[in-house]
């Protein structure tokens, strides 16, 4: 197993976010995790990506406890995310928000940089390029995160997380204001991404986005997982539906 | 030893009421004013004059409180306002509020020079009484007196008024508080002067006690106050009262085994020390770090 | 030529200080280029002023050597300082930092061999004009260079989103720390050759009133890159100069400028280097700093 969380549990106050969550996913799947609003999706990932402390439980990653690190620790053992709420840098590039991805996988350039008139960051620009390329925004690199349009601003997330060329993608409601035609890009690109051994885990209201996608999908309700299978059989799930399916027309 | 309890009073006193003014503003508003103690000092200036022209000490505080509290109306209309349209930072309002304190003290110079000043002789109360062998001057009481009274009634207006309501809320959320109808130009100029008018009131009283107003009066109690919000909690209103206190009496303790040059150091290694084990002061609420 | 070595001799003093302002309002900005806020340059300054001024003094350090040797302790304060206090930010950070001036202040004052409240007198006058310009030159480079090397960007991602930058692998503290340390190595530096510019130095000239000063120079003139703060340095160190004559007014002009800085430039005198389309959203300014 890639990923594998114990017990996970996260209280704010008297809400009990995450409760007892087990989950184990392997390397190279894709996993859908699915639930109503508030249910507990957001906070599950914040802890696996180390931007909360858990209360309870363990997290595994690649085989070592990895329950106490910080978010930059575990970037560097690649866990790459996207944000619910987009967080570019705004007032960066697009090139440099791919470039500030590419972080854990560029050694540090200080002192190159102090040689004049030499272009130490010239091979990764060429490498952050060829990715801004992928996911559509090759001819946006010089314009600032701040001005994209919000769809844009979602893949230019994407390709940020995607420039550490990490194992484990985890996206949280990536499709959110996303239009039917950059939807069905999406799906595309994650098919792709899936086909290249990424392991992912997708956040999702965007039901054929997530059958379509996932070969596995949880489903979380008031912070409890109610139910865990392949997509046909949680379509099917008469407890999914009275929880989940039966909200989603509102989410 | 009662003697030095009375001057820790009423030193506290005097940080409690500049104090009070800072911490307003940064509750409502979270900006750091540091033209504030260019108003404690226009304070201590504007009842000289006024008391030049033959008002009473009394009468001067309230002139001092009036031409305070519009000046810091007009302070925050030329340096604030634009800088909230347009929803700037609190640096930006910090460095803004600089400038104007850079300009207040110039014009005061410009009047009244750089040096020490006195208030015009026999203007001020100088009887002495004594409490149970305890010598205590009439003036330094009386501005005791009406310091605490202050407090209170600050305390007053902002927890059971109309405008202390608005003014929670405002601090509170202020998107939130213009969608409940509260009228946000008022509450925010209601809140620079009282602001700016404690801070004048200030400056005028602690200018009758050391009856030495200079241009730089301010300084040292800028530095000071930051101990006092910091030590009470940022933007507490009873934890700057708490704080103020609490750093005079224990300056005065330090005293006793601290060189007096080292008095200062007090209180910002009091002021550090709280930083770093509990950032948000001892009454204070706000998370500071939140993600 | 001989008009040009007029000029020199006459305003000597105040093109030194321009160019030590200038490096001092670059130090400032290696934090605010960071999007932290912090006050203990002046302190900075201070510590490594005395500190060498002390060593070519009493000591009979060669000049160069206690110029390093001041810098160096200046850094080595900020290092426990900045792990300490960057667990703060925003306007606790400034007053953390703030705080710790003025200790460094009455410190000063209280340790008998620094001459206490009447300053260090007599100290070497060594520092030579081209000292502090060859200086300031090369800190401008070293910053400027690091700015857009992996260091900068990462320190850009830091002011823009500071647990974004966390999530692609940045260490977050350990970067803060750098902008800090590299701040008070440069601050110190300046420090020791102002000392020695200057014959004495007195413990206000790094306090509190200083500490916002490095600030205004490096906010009025602009973070987007090194030029900014050079240029609020060259202007608040010229002017006064330039307005001699009107020097009863000088505070007030002064603090119009701030103003309408802040009010209509809010990214400093920068932006009007950067006459580009999207300038707006390029540039950096007290806006960004939390
Ligand atoms: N930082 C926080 N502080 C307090 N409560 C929170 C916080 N983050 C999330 N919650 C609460 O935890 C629950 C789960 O939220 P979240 O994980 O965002 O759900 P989802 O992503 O599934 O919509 C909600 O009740 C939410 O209000
Ligand atoms: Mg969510």
């Amino acid at each position: 197993m890639l990923l594998e969380t114990s017990g996970l549990t996260k209280r704010f106050g008297g809400v009990v976010a995450v409760n007892a969550i087990d989950l184990a996913i392997a390397e190279g799947q894709v996993f859908g995790l699915i639930g109503p609003n508030g249910a507990g999706k957001t906070t599950l990932i914040n802890l696996i990506s180390g931007h909360l402390r858990a209360d309870g439980g363990a997290i595994r990653f690649a085989d070592a406890d990895v329950t106490r690190l910080r978010p930059d620790q575990l970037a560097r053992r690649g866990i790459a995310r996207t944000f619910q709420s987009i967080r570019l840098f705004k007032g960066l590039t697009v090139l440099e928000n791919v470039l500030v991805g590419r972080y854990v996988r560029s050694r540090s350039d200080a002192l190159a940089s102090l040689v004049p008139f030499r272009d130490a960051a010239r091979p990764e620009r060429e490498r952050a390029r060829l990715l801004l390329e992928r996911v559509g925004l090759g001819k946006r690199a010089g314009a600032f995160a701040g001005e994209l349009a919000y769809g844009d601003q979602r893949r230019l997330e994407i390709a940020r997380a995607l420039a550490a060329e990490p194992r484990l993608l985890i996206l949280d409601e990536p499709a959110a204001g996303m239009n039917p035609t950059e939807s069905a890009a999406l799906r595309e690109m994650l098919r792709e991404l899936a086909a290249e051994g990424i392991t992912i885990v997708l956040i999702e209201h965007d039901v054929r986005l997530v059958m379509g996608a996932c070969e596995r999908v949880a489903v979380l309700n008031f912070g409890r997982k109610i139910a865990e299978g392949p997509p046909a059989e949680i379509q099917a799930d008469p407890a999914v539906r009275e929880a989940y399916l039966g909200v989603a027309d509102d989410a | 030893m009662a003697d030095q309890i009375y001057n820790a009073v009423f030193i506290g006193s005097i940080y409690a009421l500049f104090a009070l003014g800072f911490t307003l503003v940064f509750s409502v508003l979270d900006i750091l004013n540091l033209a504030h103690p260019a108003l404690f000092t226009l304070g201590a200036f504007t009842a000289l004059f006024a008391m030049q022209q033959g008002v009473p000490a009394a009468l001067a505080v309230l002139v001092a409180f009036v031409v305070c509290g519009a000046a810091g109306v007009i302070l925050d209309r030329v340096a604030f306002a634009p800088l909230r349209r347009r929803n700037a930072p609190p640096l930006s309002a910090m460095i803004s509020s600089i400038g104007v304190s850079l300009i207040l003290i110039r014009l005061i110079q410009l009047q009244y020079g750089p040096d020490l000043q006195a208030y015009p002789a026999g203007a001020l109360p100088a009887a002495v009484f004594s409490v149970g062998g305890l010598e205590l001057d009439t003036l330094r009481t009386v501005i005791i007196g009406l310091a605490i009274g202050l407090m209170l009634a600050l305390t007053y207006l902002v927890r059971s008024t109309r405008l202390g309501r608005e003014l929670r809320a405002l601090a509170e959320n202020p998107r939130a508080a213009r969608l409940l109808g509260i009228d946000v130009d008022r509450a925010i100029a209601a809140t620079f002067f009282l602001s700016a008018g404690l801070g004048g009131i200030a400056g005028a009283l602690y200018g009758f006690a050391t009856n030495s107003p200079f241009s730089q009066m301010g300084q040292s109690f800028e530095l000071k106050a930051f101990s006092v919000m910091i030590v009470g909690g940022m933007g507490s209103i009873p934890g700057a009262v708490l704080g103020a206190y609490l750093l005079s009496f224990g300056e005065i303790a330090s005293l006793t085994f601290l060189p007096s040059e080292l008095r200062d150091a007090f209180a910002f290694g009091l002021l550090f020390v709280v930083l770093l084990v509990r950032p948000r002061g001892i009454l204070g609420q706000r998370d500071v770090d939140r993600v | 030529m001989d008009g040009l070595q007029q000029f020199f001799d006459a305003y000597q003093t105040t093109i030194g200080f321009i160019g030590l302002n200038a490096m001092l309002a670059l130090s400032v900005w290696l934090t605010l280029y960071t999007g932290q806020l912090t006050l203990g340059n002046a302190a900075f300054a201070g510590i490594a002023a005395y500190g060498s001024a002390l060593l070519t003094m009493k000591a009979g350090y060669p000049f160069p050597l206690a110029l390093a040797c001041g810098a160096l302790l200046a850094a080595a304060v900020s290092l426990p300082l900045g792990a300490t206090v960057f667990r703060l930010r925003g306007v606790y950070l400034a007053i953390a930092t703030l705080a710790f001036g003025e200790v460094v202040r009455v410190a000063i004052l209280a340790i008998p061999i620094t001459g206490r409240g009447q300053g260090l007198v007599g100290i070497p006058p060594k520092t030579e004009l081209w000292h502090i310009f060859a200086s300031l030159l090369v800190i401008a480079y070293v910053c400027a260079r690091l700015r857009i090397s992996t260091v900068g960007r990462a320190w850009a991602a830091i002011r823009e989103d500071e647990l974004a930058a966390a999530s692609q692998g940045i260490p977050v503290r350990r970067y803060k720390l750098a902008a800090f340390v590299l701040g008070a190595l440069i601050a110190g530096w300046a420090g020791g050759l102002g000392a020695h510019f200057d014959f004495a130095i007195q413990p206000d000239e790094f306090g509190f009133a200083r500490a916002v000063q490095i600030l205004v120079f490096a906010v009025v003139g602009g973070i987007p890159n090194v030029f900014g703060p050079i240029l609020g340095a060259l202007l608040f160190t010229a002017l006064p100069a330039v307005l001699q004559p009107l020097q009863e007014y000088r505070d007030i002009f002064q603090g119009v400028i701030l103003v309408l800085v802040i009010v209509y430039l809010p990214r400093g005198l920068a932006t009007l280097l950067e006459l580009r389309r999207t300038a707006r959203l390029r540039t950096v300014g007290a806006e960004d700093v939390a």
